[in-house]
């Protein structure tokens, strides 16, 4: 993420009546219907330009890929293919043959761990996680624990949320074979300083691995200058349509990795005697992949390209300020991590109420936020709770959304005081 | 904001506020583990059965929402000397309760106090929170060593 001082950006330039407007689910239904939807961060709500994609493409140009020779299958091919491109960009990068198509980020974790892992890990290797990781990027590497007799070892972090990077650094040695890292916590909102701890690891040689499904959101992302060896994300939380993702792999880790799943797509040719794999990016895709998803995604990525993403950030920035303002006036409201640098991400606790009841409070008001561990049980262990209520922000979210939230977090005061 | 009081009745939040029974009876000498796995509730049952099968005392520990805190509450006050077959009625009563519309001219389990979660059934989602500790309770009088879930 390039952008640092977000005081001296043009807010006023991000136009967000203009972004909102295209998103149908959040149109203003009348009084009492309005939805506001502060649950961006588990997924987020989809443009009609997306939507359009979706319908069009299986109107008129829906096919399978990289099978048929008659010319309906080769568009649907052309169209699908050109979406790695669309992502190369997204990541400024340039190699298409870098773009795995996969499920989601959390199958892109499982791919690395399993294929990767499989053949690069092994007994009392270490593997190098932070205590604030969603379970997709702590379980996967359990698992590879688990099969291979290597060790997991978790960098701790601040109360304010933030990675220590000395201990991080400290966690290092010449048995740590990859470190895996969130670029954003889901449940904190925390900016990690990924290029630096990737620097730390590649300069001792370890490989790294990024989950990017909270960044790519919220900002523009350089995988190079990251100077990460695998990024992942999910296209439902950028826009896109879910059941689709993308791991990012510097081209000589992903010619040397063995196959993920086999299949259809993945092979050059299969014989009894042995069978022979297909170079990267389709040697990690078995099977008929999600065509329209991809192609939905990017939709998606094209929509997010017109977005001026300098002036939207330094909007969200003002609106996560706005927010946390008027939360932190709600007495007996605690609102956890606070590194200067987090996306738009709330997470908090009321003295009075259970996140649960929060929720099922906020929701009667139709303000939509999520209550519970946030698929990060360690982080919930940390802070000691059992659960937090999450507001989490997107391009569409506006002061609108922050006033009935606060108001229905009015009410629950009021029921429970 | 009607369905939302007929959710969270005053008893429940008097009971969320002051559980009752909360702690670990005297000489008790059974106990189970609840846990939702969806909210990470946690709820710690025990109990003093007699020699006859009753429950002579029983106490709950642990944290969760306010649904799942007043009923654990609620729960030992009513089942207190209760024998396990006639915890079984009030389990299954108070499932139906929390899950289904009450039936037209049919004469429901009379449930006293346990009669404010019926607000419960409006919010399928916190239906879990509701029986937690009504799993955890058969869990204890079985006496198995798994934790009990809602699942």
């Amino acid at each position: 993420m390039s952008v640092a001082n977000h005081d001296a950006l043009p807010a006023d330039r991000f136009d967000v009546a203009a972004v909102r407007a295209q998103f149908p689910v959040l149109a203003d239904d009348g009084p009492g219907r309005t939805l506001t939807y502060l649950d961006s961060a588990a997924t987020a709500q989809k443009p009609q330009a997306v939507i359009d994609a979706l319908e069009d493409f299986y109107t008129r140009e829906y096919a399978s890929v990289h099978r048929g020779v008659y010319a309906l299958s080769v568009r649907s091919t052309q169209r699908f293919e050109a979406v790695r491109e669309k992502v190369c960009r997204l990541l400024h990068t340039s190699d298409p043959r870098e773009v795995v198509f996969t499920r989601g980020t959390t199958e892109a974790i499982n791919l690395v761990a399993t294929s990767w892992g499989g053949q690069n890990v092994s007994a009392g290797d270490e593997i190098v996680v932070t205590q604030l990781e969603h379970h997709s990027n702590i379980v996967p590497w359990q698992l590879l624990c688990e099969r291979t007799g290597a060790r997991l070892r978790v960098a701790p972090i601040g109360l304010d949320g933030c990675v220590e990077v000395d201990a991080f650094e400290a966690l290092l040695g010449p048995r740590t074979k990859l470190v895996a890292l969130a670029h954003v916590s889901n449940a904190l909102g925390t900016r990690l300083p990924v290029a630096a701890l990737c620097q730390l690891a590649r300069s001792r040689g370890i490989t790294s691995l990024v989950d990017g499904a909270q960044a790519v959101p919220h900002g523009s992302v350089d995988v190079l200058a990251i100077g990460c060896d695998f990024y992942a994300f999910s296209a439902h939380k950028v826009f896109g349509p879910t059941g689709t993702g993308v791991l990012w792999g510097r081209r000589d880790l992903l010619d040397a990795m063995p196959p993920y799943q086999g299949g259809g797509s993945m092979i050059r040719s299969v014989s009894f005697e042995g069978t022979t794999y297909a170079d990267a990016p389709q040697r990690f895709e078995a099977g008929t992949p999600d065509v329209a998803g991809v192609i939905g995604m990017g939709a998606a990525l094209d929509w997010l390209e017109e977005i001026d993403r300098e002036a939207a950030a330094a909007f969200e920035c003002e609106l996560l300020r706005y927010a946390s303002e008027a939360l932190e006036a709600i007495p007996g409201l605690h609102i956890f991590g606070s590194d200067p640098e987090k996306v738009g991400v709330l997470s908090f606790s009321l003295d009075c109420a259970h996140p649960h009841d929060i929720a099922t409070i906020l929701d009667r008001e139709g303000v939509a936020i999520r209550a519970g561990h946030h698929c990060a049980q360690p982080l919930m262990k940390f802070y000691g709770v059992p659960a937090m209520a999450r507001a989490s922000l997107a391009l569409y979210s506006d002061r609108s959304d922050i006033d009935a939230l606060v108001s229905a977090l009015e009410t629950t005061r009021e029921i429970f005081s | 904001m009607d369905d939302l009081r007929d959710l969270y009745q005053s008893t429940i939040l008097d009971h969320n506020k002051s559980p009752r029974n909360f702690g670990v009876p005297a000489d008790s000498n059974r106990d189970a583990e609840g846990y939702n796995p969806l909210c990470g509730d946690e709820l710690h049952v025990y109990l003093r059965v007699d020699a006859a099968g009753r429950i002579d005392d029983i106490g709950f520990e642990g944290s969760g929402c306010a649904i799942s805190r007043a009923s654990a509450s609620l729960m030992t006050e009513y089942v207190k000397n209760q024998s396990r077959e006639e915890v079984d009625r009030v389990f299954d009563a108070f499932h139906d309760l929390v899950t289904k519309a009450p039936k037209e001219g049919a004469t429901p389990e009379s449930l006293g106090k346990l009669a404010v979660f019926s607000g419960v059934r409006e919010f399928p989602m916190r239906v879990k929170c509701a029986t937690l500790a009504w799993h955890t309770l058969r869990a204890a009088l079985d006496q198995t060593d798994q934790t009990a879930v809602t699942e």
